[in-house]
């Protein structure tokens, strides 16, 4: 631990030497690259104008905004029910997983719970968003390093876990199944044992992909101590999610925190890197996918039987009142601020969503960093251009 | 609903909200001017606009340290509905009473902010009214580095200021955009031009044909 602490340190001193180097020895001209927006490297339409001194970025400032659809005022004009459509779409790899604390909130705010199957099915469902989430970043990482295999594997294995939650849903991105007091349907017949089958395959792929990325030398040396981000730092940011736990706090809060979902019913790690660096990100994202998959097992084992829905209206108008829901999304830490005044739709929502949070520090990470390593740390911090643009 | 003893009987207590409501209170002293317990749910405080920069920096010796967000909240109902109206028809009189939601408020923009200890999850909403006259409060971008962005996006869309702030461009919208969007005042175009079908839209449930309410399919 403390060997690691230190490396962690040293490569922090070393990023500050580079900056402060940059500024006084180096008298070369400056150049203004710009990254995108479209590169391969950005999920989207994410901009980036970095300011260059030789190799070494002196600024780096992204433009976020190429993909803003005002779904906080979209809200403002849609009824709860519908606005679990248009959340579906801010981060769109693990859509079921964005609706979960929407719904949430706005049965904290009505007093209603769902029943216990439709918690325990919401689980397994967000669980298996974050899988499919998940894979994908893990396929692509090897994109952006110049290895262009992982990422077959990443779609092929993708595919099984969209197949299961079309099977569920009927849809493949943008399942709109939660409803508020539980689920639109009953899980599917042979959900359960395709599930199973599905979860040792997607454990496979993992262990392929550490086979392939994570052993291999290359994506060692360029990840390794690149984009260290300190604990207080990703704190003050409030970086969430895999980004926070890779700077070595332990915090899930599909632990730490108290909700209707079936998380206290599971036994599972939470997996932590004392480093912070790109590489370390990377990791565990990966270990996290493994254990998505046995907390999906082992939810399957004990799914209860009753109802799906709890009673409530039909005409759904929730009480007056102020609600904050947050889970631990694919991305990190997403959360909804709702305000209702007592109409069929909420009077103010504020989408707290993860990578907003998470892009927020690349101009102080990009700070002194080699022009390779600005797309190896957009890769490890991963975000979704939906999930900052909103 | 503005007020702390707006709790239901039946709510059990929240010991542990109770007591950090207090300390929270306790170190910021006079500048609290509202604060809201939800049992086993939040916290919330409203402190004075002049008190804004230093209740974060207290609230962050007192171990908030993870910074969740920063926005704002219109109260005004807006004057266009939920865009239902038809725009052929003379315009509806609406209500235009600000009310303002929990620890209560004196001006028509709120800032909230919510910050939250880590490891113990226990966060924290914090509140402030924004002078009409002036729309300017202190920037927390000293206080948390994260506050940058949030303060920016708040800024373009509610046109609200922040002192200090050390650049408050734009991030979604174009440099010359002209309005404040997130304003319960701002059109919401697509809307005026032809209401939206599906804002009457209720999902008919299979095989429920009754009107009674509820379902337990």
């Amino acid at each position: 631990m403390s060997l690691l602490g230190d490396r962690q340190q040293l490569a922090y001193i070393a990023a500050q030497a580079a900056d402060a180097r940059v500024n006084v020895e180096l008298e070369t001209e400056g150049m203004t690259l710009n990254i995108g927006p479209q590169h391969p490297a950005t999920h989207g339409t994410l901009r980036i104008i970095a300011r260059l001194d030789g190799e070494q970025v002196l600024w780096a400032d992204p433009m976020c905004g190429y993909m803003h659809r005002g779904y906080e005022k979209l809200t403002e004009v849609r009824s709860y029910p519908q606005v679990t459509a248009l959340v579906n779409r801010i981060d769109w790899l693990g859509s079921f997983a964005n609706e979960v604390p929407f719904i949430l909130a706005a049965e904290k705010l009505m007093g209603v719970e769902a029943p216990s199957r439709a918690q325990h099915i919401r689980t397994i469902l967000f669980e298996l968003s974050r899988i499919a989430n998940v894979t994908l970043f893990l396929g692509d990482l090897g994109v952006q390093l110049g290895a262009v295999t992982p990422v077959f594997f990443a779609f092929r294995d993708r595919e099984y876990v969209l197949n299961l939650i079309e099977g569920a849903t009927g849809g493949r991105f943008h399942p709109n199944f939660d409803r508020i007091g539980g689920l639109k349907d009953d899980l599917p017949a042979g959900f359960v044992d395709e599930t199973r089958i599905v979860m040792k395959k997607l454990r496979g792929f993992c262990d392929q992909i550490e086979d392939l990325l994570f052993g291999n030398e290359i994506f060692q040396s360029r990840t390794r101590g690149i984009g260290v981000i300190p604990k207080d730092v990703a704190l003050q940011y409030g970086m969430s999610g895999a980004n926070l736990r890779a700077s070595g706090v332990d915090w899930d809060l599909r632990r730490d925190q108290k909700l209707p979902l079936a998380y206290d019913k599971v036994d599972f790690k939470v997996i932590t890197h004392p480093d912070g660096d790109s590489f370390a990100r990377c990791w565990v994202r990966l270990q996290e996918v493994r254990e998505s998959t046995r907390i999906v097992d082992q939810l399957l084992e004990t799914i209860p039987t009753g109802p799906i829905m709890a009673k409530v209206p039909k005409i759904i108008k929730v009480p007056e009142g102020e609600a904050w829901v947050s889970t631990e999304n694919p991305l990190g830490e997403m959360g909804y601020y709702v305000v209702s005044q007592g109409d069929m739709g909420p009077f103010r929502v504020k989408i707290r969503s993860a990578s907003f949070n998470n892009i927020s520090i690349t101009p102080w990470l990009l700070k002194g960093v080699y022009v390779p390593d600005i797309i190896t740390i957009l890769a490890s911090l991963y975000f979704i251009l939906g999930d900052i643009d909103r | 609903m503005s007020s702390t003893t707006d709790t239901p009987t039946e709510t059990p207590r929240d010991d542990m909200r109770d007591a950090e409501i207090a300390r929270v209170c306790a170190a910021l002293g006079s500048s609290v001017v509202d604060s809201l317990v939800k049992s086993n749910d939040d916290m919330w405080i409203r402190v004075t606009a002049d008190a804004w920069r230093s209740t974060g920096e207290t609230l962050k010796t007192l171990g908030y340290t993870y910074f969740g967000f920063i926005s704002a909240i219109d109260w005004l109902p807006s004057p266009y509905g939920r865009g239902e109206d038809d725009p052929t028809a003379p315009p509806v009189e609406r209500s235009t009473v600000v009310k303002q939601g929990y620890a209560g408020g004196d001006t028509r923009f709120q800032v909230i902010a919510r910050l939250v200890q880590p490891f113990t999850t226990l966060g924290i909403n914090i509140k402030v009214d924004v002078d009409d006259s002036l729309m300017a409060i202190d920037s927390w971008s000293q206080v948390f580095a994260g506050a940058n962005w949030h303060e920016r996006e708040t800024h373009e869309m509610f046109g609200i200021g922040f002192n200090g702030h050390p650049d408050l461009r734009n991030m979604y919208l174009p440099t010359d955009f002209e309005g404040h969007p997130m304003r319960k005042d701002f059109p919401l175009l697509a809307r005026m031009v032809k209401p939206w079908p599906g804002i009457v839209d209720v999902e008919p449930l299979p095989g429920d044909d009754s009107e009674e309410e509820g379902d337990a399919s």
